[in-house]
């Protein structure tokens, strides 16, 4: 997998700092766990995180905080390490999502919500601002128009889309400033599937009413 | 002031602003992780609590909640640290991470979707001879001066991204400055920092 598009170094930068908002984090999580180079980057910045942390100035615990005699009772965590991870050949879902997606992106209850597009909603936690959902496009259908409100990443999972900036294959991500217009493609052979998160609901829910229009015919 | 036995020959008191001897905070972790060495999770425990209570106070905790979660953080050091694999992780960096999703759990109560490095995707070292890289103290002073260089446009939105934790969109708020302006700040810090947090010097 070649992956030609990767979030931008201030995402990437509010991602490793813990700032980035659920929604979008879970995004980019996906891609890193896929793109070597943004895993890197991801430690680099997190140094940075840590030489801030190591500079300010400490606050006393207030409890004589002696931890020693508690901890002889605890037990400790075992090395989970790489040999469980790849145990299902067929789960083709990011690591980070199969929590809340399932394994395998054919097996996700799509729902249809346009001509040739069905999606699913994925739960964020109750107090998150934003939206997260999977997307599917049959092929050659354009996908959904809308303006960027926020920021928004569109993660592609599987097949390809086109759009004036190029053509995005598996592991790219669209990380768009909020002024660019555009309105990709899918794949002509293949569609595609995209993991796509915003910052702002209320927008989402504007693409989504504009979505149901040839539908039910408002 | 906390007065930490001696474990090369000379006291060291943790009080300054910088954190003294972070390789030997590697070793301390190694040592935890290896044979839940007690006494040298002690020692942890008093750098890098007092620390992490002042993270989550700067995160938006009061004291009482920066405390707990403090303790919390080191307690997830003790549990996880067989997961940590040391000769290349620095111990300050996977602490920070521990931190930082705690915060975001249970100050934002939100998914931290951020994996604890584990030292073994660490680039460092396989071309450089043990003896030319830097230590664990030396990289993070590097790091430390880099952001302090920076312009303080730069080092502001920094720190409002790590140590207050706000968003590009809340920096943009509390700057009155577009959000274009914030992640273009965001963007120079970087490839100016950017030097300094490579493993190969
Ligand atoms: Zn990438």
């Amino acid at each position: 997998m070649t992956i030609k598009f990767h979030p931008d170094s201030a995402t990437l930068m509010s991602f490793a700092s813990g700032s980035l908002g659920e929604a979008l984090s879970a995004v980019v999580a996906a891609h890193v766990e896929m793109c070597p180079r943004c895993a890197a980057e991801a430690r680099r910045m997190e140094r940075i995180g840590a030489a801030m942390f190591e500079q300010l100035a400490p606050t006393p615990m207030s409890s004589a905080a002696e931890p020693t005699a508690a901890l002889q009772t605890m037990t400790k965590e075992r090395p989970a390490r790489a040999a469980n991870r790849d145990e299902d050949t067929d789960a083709d879902m990011p690591r980070t999502l199969r929590k809340i997606a399932g394994p395998e992106l054919d097996r996700v209850p799509w729902r249809r919500i346009g001509i040739g597009v069905w999606h699913y909603p994925l739960p964020l936690s109750p107090g998150a601002k934003g939206d997260l959902r999977l997307l599917k496009v049959a092929p050659g259908q354009a996908m959904p128009e809308h303006g960027h409100g926020g920021a928004e990443l569109t993660l592609l999972l599987r097949g390809s889309y086109r759009d004036e900036i190029g053509t995005f294959q598996t592991g790219d991500l669209a990380d768009l400033d909020d002024d660019v217009e555009h309105r990709p493609v899918a794949d002509l052979q293949d569609g595609c599937i995209c993991l796509i998160a915003s910052e702002e609901k209320a927008k989402f829910r504007g693409l989504m009413a504009r979505l149901f229009q040839p539908l039910t015919g408002f | 002031m906390v007065q930490l036995a001696s474990y090369s020959g000379v006291p060291v008191s943790v009080c300054a602003h910088t954190m003294t001897r972070s390789a030997s905070m590697n070793e301390l972790l190694q040592r935890v992780a290896s044979g839940g060495d007690a006494e040298a999770y002690r020692k942890l425990f008093q750098s890098y609590a007092p620390r992490v209570k002042s993270y989550m106070i700067r995160q938006g905790a009061d004291a009482g909640t920066a405390e707990e979660l403090a303790q919390e953080t080191l307690l997830t050091v003790w549990r996880k640290a067989a997961l940590y694999s040391g000769e290349k992780g620095s111990a300050t960096t996977w602490i920070f991470t521990i931190a930082r999703n705690l915060r975001i759990d249970r100050l934002r109560r939100e998914v931290p979707w951020q994996e604890l490095p584990d030292g073994h995707d660490e680039e460092a070292s396989t071309d450089v001879p043990p003896d030319e890289q830097l230590s664990d103290k030396e990289r993070s002073a590097r790091v430390q001066a880099a952001l302090a260089e920076l312009p303080p446009d730069q080092h502001e939105v920094v720190v409002l991204s790590y140590i207050e934790g706000l968003s590009h969109s809340e920096i943009a708020e509390k700057l009155g400055v577009p959000l274009g302006t914030v992640k273009s700040r965001m963007r120079l810090a970087y490839q100016k920092v950017r030097e300094s947090v490579e493993d190969l010097a």
